[in-house]
């Protein structure tokens, strides 16, 4: 096992003292397979315990622990150092107000999210005695990417409209709501385009496509909001157009 | 829990100056002042082809000029650029489920293309090109 000395420079703010952010330089010594936040765990643990942000499993599962790395909305449990070359500057998530350190304030996303109905909302209610819901396999793929989307929100810290319009629902938080209404199972729909199929809701994106480049799970959530802008349409051409299908 | 949580300021003009990703965006947005620059020549020339013949022949000599000749060379290249960056996003908005899988996306962009020859060549035809 290698090492190399690594020089991180982190982004602190600390809200009791701190009228702005500033960088902070820490000098670690670091194992080859090391990804950045190995690198945070150690300043904090040998140089530096009051360094603050969040992290859980260390494994691209729960999603806590984006960070911008060099400007890159990444989860920082799958930034290898051995990818980064000269100082690796670590700030907290993009668009998001900073907490502490590399904290971000999420109650945004968490309020948007509640919004869209993140949940199966049943077409027949069925008693337990009645069995499953089943589904075929072809029914189950058509949403199924959607359903690996870990809340991690780095898709909100790369889109610009977000950044520059707080009040879009955003990708990951429409993304979801698609799923539903994509599941053969669900009959939620109406409700969910209350939200989503709004000016706040896909019409604030302009196909940037940023998202679904920094996806950690490969979800596609710029494809999801650009399938939800077809269908609004059609049920706008269908409800103007088409008056005898209205219900 | 005290103090205040700090809010960046979003850059409201040169934002998209931070990503390559954002530029390349940015280009394919601006490509429409072009396609538009070139939706106002058509109208101009039905405009012309309403007034009669001698409007609209001085109107073809004027489209012969070198100054329209570079014109229509920039706007080409803008709308080619134009076209393929939006064929090439199809397959996200339309993806098409045959039986469990997914059409692969090369054949929904090739699709597009394809369409798009058969109808340049229709209309090339109708304009008695062949």
């Amino acid at each position: 096992m290698s090492q190399r000395q690594i020089e991180l420079e982190v982004l602190r703010y600390n809200p009791e003292t701190d009228t702005e952010p500033h960088f902070q330089r820490y000098s670690v010594l670091c194992e080859d397979e090391w990804v950045v936040l190995d690198a945070l765990n150690h300043v904090k643990a040998t140089i530096d315990p009051t360094l603050s942000y969040r992290w859980s499993c260390h494994m691209a599962v729960c999603g806590s622990c984006g960070m911008m790395i060099n400007g890159e909305p990444k989860l920082s449990c799958k930034a290898f150092l051995r990818d980064y070359e000269g100082v690796i500057r670590v700030e907290p998530l993009a668009h998001f107000p900073i907490q502490r350190d590399l904290v971000t304030v999420i109650d945004d996303f968490v309020t948007k999210l509640r919004r869209v109905k993140p949940y199966l909302i049943p077409k027949e209610e069925k008693s337990i005695e009645a069995g499953e819901y089943l589904q075929t396999p072809a029914e189950l793929k058509k949403y199924k990417q959607y359903t690996l989307c870990i809340n991690c929100m780095l898709c909100y810290a790369a889109c610009p409209e977000y950044g520059l319009v707080p009040k879009f629902i955003g990708p990951a938080a429409i993304s979801l709501a698609h799923r539903y209404n994509q599941d053969s199972r669900d009959g939620g729909r109406e409700a969910r385009q209350q939200e989503i199929a709004a000016t706040e809701g896909v019409w604030e994106c302009s196909f940037v496509g940023a998202c679904s480049e920094v996806c950690p799970e490969h979800v596609d959530p710029a494809g999801a909001l650009q399938q939800v802008k077809i269908k609004s349409t059609i049920d706008w051409y269908q409800e103007h157009l088409m008056p005898w299908r209205n219900k | 829990m005290t103090g205040k949580p700090y809010i960046r300021d979003v850059p409201r003009f040169g934002w998209f100056l931070r990503q390559p990703r954002y530029m390349r965006y940015m280009a394919r947005e601006v490509t429409c002042l072009f396609i538009g620059a070139y939706a106002v020549v058509l109208l101009v020339a039905l405009q012309r082809l309403a007034e009669g013949r001698q409007a609209y022949e001085a109107f073809l000599q004027a489209l012969a000029s070198p100054v329209s000749m570079v014109f229509h060379l920039v706007v080409l290249v803008f709308a080619l650029y134009h076209t393929t960056s939006w064929f090439n996003v199809t397959p996200k908005a339309m993806p098409i489920q045959a039986g469990e899988d997914f059409l692969p996306g090369a054949i929904i962009v090739g699709a597009h293309y394809a369409a798009w020859l058969i109808v340049s060549v229709a209309l090339l035809f109708l304009a008695g090109v062949f």
